[in-house]
């Protein structure tokens, strides 16, 4: 294989022990990423894999020098990295086009900020635009195109500078299935034709088959906070075929190691590499509905699964990828009705009891998984029967929330309380007024 | 349509604070000081051109008029385009200057035409130009507050990925300002622009014809024309210059504002296409008529040649995180906003010891309530009246399209030329000027109500109109439940931007005069015009204060809280 000879060719970024974290007060920090490591050497595509949250996207920003990070040595070909880096070009997951500017302009503006004359500007212009398949198309506004038009647009416009890294933030995952395929595909014979005007490309995302099906190297991340938790190589050939065994056996695999519990729980892992602070007292819990949750525990009790699925096979079924699916089973592994186990996920007792229930008696079931393992649920429910006027202003739990998180993840764990807490019916929730309450027939509750 | 678009005063933070209290005393100070610089110049004023009542001037007239509308609406630009960047990218300027921006806003600068007079003129003895750029200033400080907050929402609130991909493209400021942040703040600087325009005639035409103690002066224009129509009770005067006026808007309206409000939906930031009005004749033929387009593209071209030129400013992009700010320079900003605080205040305090009793004060308050339930009354009836018939044409888009631009258009009248018609008509059946004099508050501005209304009910989603129908909701509760949270955020947009207006327009509305006969409604309003024609500077700056006093607590307690919780409560 010619990349094993290229891999001694010259490293691009090199980055060493890099930490990022948000400053929540002087004590504490929200740590994002976390001791990480990385080198990127000319003429691999790497891929950053990982569940949302686990600060791949900050890293990226980090390499493109957009993001200080808070501790750590960053470095392109050798230099610090202190600002943009020219030789580096960003392709966005919202595509971050102009909606004002023509395709051409759009895909001009980095030659314009470069100073480029006006000539050669368009000539560069149009050969990329051709490149990348969007010959025809110069004077159209982005507002005509579709999605994946548009995703061109954002690709030629990146490519047109001839940068030596190309980054890729989920650059398909705002596609429908077929038009991120045929990209992938369109991007992928580019670069085996050689004809990509960059050495190298980064990219994040989060489905996994997409990381197996066009990376050399993928990095796997944890979250909370953001850690390299493993490193493959993807041994096969361009172009790859989904359906091969041994690109099945990858995907699962990686599955697995997704699904692998948190090391702060439970199990006292005091191999695993740098010693984990303590366990946060508070967790961010997924933005998961209780439809999604009783919808997937039907399913995986239903036939042909009768209890116990693999990953891979239900993503496929769902159409769904693993960023929307692990979370569902997260979520359900939290609460005790599910488990994972090795790329597998299995209910449990309670959650079998769960999907025989009828309507009440699956509230009952919820609420009482609920208060066994959601601590702040348990927290605010306390809290509300102690109360004279059983009512308490929300503001003090997402307080605590934002002690141990960042804001969004407070946000959102709030809204996960606030759905769960009502469907479970153990207490109300007025928005205007910003505070929970009891109901009287929640009142005279146990 | 750009009827969501928001006044800019609507959407700026809620609750006063500290920075509020500090701008407070820097306005109210440097209101004081543009009062004194004035005042010493109460010396007679040269008697400007003498204007003709013969209708064959009122073509030339209108002209002086709408040229000063033009030059203030360069000079608000200018003055836009330099102000809120630099409000956006300074921290510490932006902690001052934005309160005050959001302060001068409320300011009723109507009460205060006569010493900007005084001052332009002082500053140029014995020309014309003097009296020219005072006016040209009334429109200005209708203007620019407004489209500057515009602006600068723009700039705070540039979309991240595109902040991102300039940055990563390594565009300069000056690119980056051309390229991404003035074309995203396109729409609603054009919109508020618009907004502003309407309060721009009524400030035109009030600022050619000043009187202050016993001269007038009078400038070219339809203003300087009404007034003298009315002193020497002409009403064929006074008919032919709302003519003149109606046509005057009707050419400003076609030739600028649809082909620039067209131009910059080009600019919305949104990607789904569809739904783009017809292009207004103006704007079709200028991309018709080849010398013109081959022009309009030799212009877009030099303009776009020299928004990529690569100029690094001062002005550095704030990076989202990493360099604290220096304390040190922080410490000495803070010492001069202190040291500008306390001279505000040592300003305020003689010229409060020196000037106003706390009777007076009182009893200035009190007039501000007789006219804040002038303004409450005039906006129930407004509502009472416009709403059904709002809603009745929204349901009928036919109608709509037909109503729209003419309730867009008469926006933009200047009530203030339709006031001696009232007059007369209260003259002649001896009506109570304390309740008839109402109507004129909020003459023109009751079409906001209207348009907002109408724009409202045709939003109203299809599905639920059939839902209603299918549920068999009718009569009152189907006005409860079902239309008027419907249109409830719109209907506050309109009722609010009427409301702000009509306190501005107090001061003209309050008291009213045809010939010999004068009337006066008690209210904070005449108080402001009774002073200036009598030269009282302190009860000229008292009514004021008072007067931005109760604009500024009705927008920050009402207006915001109730537009948020209609905006929050009836949409998803």
């Amino acid at each position: 294989m010619d990349q094993i000879a290229r891999t001694e060719a010259s490293t691009l970024v090199s980055i060493q022990n890099c930490r990022q974290s948000y400053p929540k007060d002087a004590s504490s920090d929200v740590i994002i990423l976390d001791d990480v490591q990385l080198s990127l050497r000319e003429g691999e595509i790497v891929g950053l894999l990982g569940r949302s949250g686990s600060g791949k996207s900050t890293l990226l920003r980090i390499v493109s020098g957009l993001l200080k990070p808070t501790a750590g040595d960053v470095r392109w070909r050798g230099q610090p990295i202190t600002g943009p880096v020219k030789g580096v070009s960003m392709v966005f997951q919202s595509f971050a086009l102009f909606p004002w500017l023509t395709v051409e302009e759009n895909v001009a503006l980095g030659l314009e900020a470069q100073g480029v004359p006006r000539g050669e500007r368009t000539t560069r212009a149009e050969e990329a635009i051709d490149l990348i398949g969007l010959g025809g198309y110069e004077n159209a506004y982005p507002k005509e195109m579709s999605g994946g038009m548009r995703q061109r647009v954002g690709l030629a416009r990146a490519l047109v500078v001839h940068p030596d890294l190309l980054l890729m933030d989920e650059p398909f995952s705002a596609l429908d299935v077929l038009t991120a395929e045929t990209l992938r595909t369109d991007l992928i014979d580019l670069w085996s034709e050689k004809r990509l005007p960059v050495k190298s490309i980064l990219m994040v995302t989060h489905n996994i088959e997409e990381a197996v099906l066009m990376c050399d190297r993928i990095l796997v991340f944890s979250s909370n906070p953001g850690r390299v938790a493993s490193e493959l190589t993807v041994p096969f050939a361009h172009p790859r075929e989904r359906l091969d065994p041994d690109f099945r056996q990858m995907v699962d695999d990686i599955y697995a190691l997704m699904t692998r519990r948190p090391v702060e729980h439970h199990k006292p892992l005091g191999v695993d590499k740098g010693a984990p602070a303590a366990p946060p007292p508070v967790q961010p819990l997924p933005v998961v509905g209780t439809n999604l949750m009783a919808g997937l525990m039907e399913t995986i009790e239903g036939e042909p699964y009768n209890g116990l699925a693999d990953l891979p096979a239900l993503a496929n079924a769902f159409q769904m990828e693993a960023d929307e699916l692990l979370p569902i089973g997260e979520a359900l592994q939290m609460l005790g009705f599910a488990e994972f186990d090795e790329g597998d996920i299995k209910l449990t007792d309670a959650g079998k009891r769960f999907v025989e229930a009828d309507t009440d008696d699956r509230k009952a079931e919820f609420a009482a998984a609920l208060r066994a393992h959601v601590p702040i649920i348990t927290q605010i429910r306390q809290v509300l029967d102690e109360r004279w006027n059983h009512r308490a202003p929300a503001l003090r739990f997402r307080d605590e929330l934002e002690d141990h998180m960042s804001p969004d993840y407070a946000d959102a764990t709030m809204r996960t309380v606030i759905a769960w807490g009502r469907y479970a019916e153990l207490f109300s929730y007025d928005r205007e007024a910003d505070q929970f309450s009891l109901d009287d027939d929640q009142d005279d509750e146990d | 349509m750009t009827v969501l678009a928001l006044p800019a005063f609507v959407s700026g933070r809620r609750l006063p604070n500290l920075w509020d209290a500090a701008a407070i005393l820097c306005v109210l100070a440097l209101l004081i000081l543009v009062a004194h610089a004035a005042h010493g110049t109460l010396a007679p004023l040269p008697k400007g051109d003498t204007i003709t009542l013969d209708p064959r001037w009122l073509p030339y007239y209108a002209l002086r008029t709408t040229l000063r509308m033009f030059v203030a609406l360069i000079f608000s630009t200018i003055f836009t385009l330099i102000f809120a960047p630099l409000a956006a990218k300074s921290r510490r300027l932006g902690m001052i200057m934005i309160p005050a921006l959001d302060i001068l806003q409320s300011v009723p600068i109507l009460g205060f035409l006569s010493f900007t007079v005084l001052f332009f003129l002082n500053l140029f003895p014995g020309r014309v130009i003097g009296a020219e750029l005072a006016a040209i200033f009334a429109i200005f400080t209708s203007q620019a507050w407004n489209m500057t907050f515009s602006f600068y929402q723009s700039l705070t609130t540039v979309p991240r990925d595109l902040d991102e991909a300039t940055r990563s493209f390594r565009l300069s400021t000056w690119q980056r300002f051309w390229r991404l942040e003035v074309p995203f703040a396109m729409p609603g600087l054009v919109f508020n622009t618009m907004l502003s325009m309407s309060g721009g005639w009524f400030f035109v035409v009030a600022s050619e014809a000043v009187t202050v103690g016993n001269t007038t002066f009078l400038l070219p224009g339809i203003g300087s024309y009404v007034s003298v129509a009315l002193r020497a009770s002409d009403l064929h005067a006074v008919f032919y210059a709302i003519l003149a006026m109606l046509a005057v808007i009707l050419i400003y309206d076609q030739l600028l504002f649809r082909p620039l409000v067209a131009w910059s939906s080009k600019f919305r930031f949104e990607m789904t296409s569809g739904g783009d009005a017809p292009d207004p004749w103006v704007l079709s033929a200028l991309r018709r008529t080849r010398l013109l387009q081959i022009l309009g593209e030799w212009i877009g071209d030099t303009a776009t040649a020299i928004g990529g030129l690569r100029l690094r400013l001062p002005l550095a992009v704030q990076p989202r995180q990493g360099a604290a700010p220096s304390r040190l320079v922080d410490g000495i900003w803070f010492a001069f906003i202190a040291i500008l605080v306390a001279f505000s205040l040592w300003r305020i305090a003689t010229f409060v010891a020196a000037s106003i009793t706390l009777g007076q004060f009182g009893h200035v308050v009190l007039l501000g309530f007789c006219t804040l339930l002038r303004v409450a009354a005039a906006l129930v009836i407004v509502t009472a009246v416009w709403v059904p018939i709002g809603v009745w044409i929204g349901l009928r888009p036919r109608w709509a399209r037909v109503i729209q631009p003419i309730a867009q258009f008469l926006a933009a009248f200047p009530a203030n030329l339709l006031f001696p018609i009232v007059v007369i008509v209260l003259v002649r059946y001896a009506l109570n000027p304390n309740i008839w004099l109402m109507p004129l508050m909020i003459v023109g501005t009751q079409w906001y109500v209207l348009f907002n209304v109408v724009a409202g009910a045709s939003a109203f989603p299809g599905d639920l109109k059939e839902a209603s129908a299918n549920l068999g909701v009718k009569g009152l509760l189907w006005w409860r439940k079902v239309i008027i949270p419907g249109i409830l955020p719109y209907y506050i947009t309109g009722a609010l931007t009427a409301s702000g207006a009509a306190w501005n327009s107090a001061i003209v509305a309050e008291v009213a005069s045809w010939g010999k006969t004068t009337l006066t409604a008690v209210g904070l309003g005449s108080y402001i015009a009774d002073a200036t024609t009598d030269g009282n500077t302190a009860g000229i700056v008292l009514g004021v204060c008072v007067m931005t006093g109760f604009v500024l607590v009705i927008n920050r307690l009402l207006w915001r809280p109730l537009h948020a919780y209609a905006v929050r409560r009836t949409t998803f």
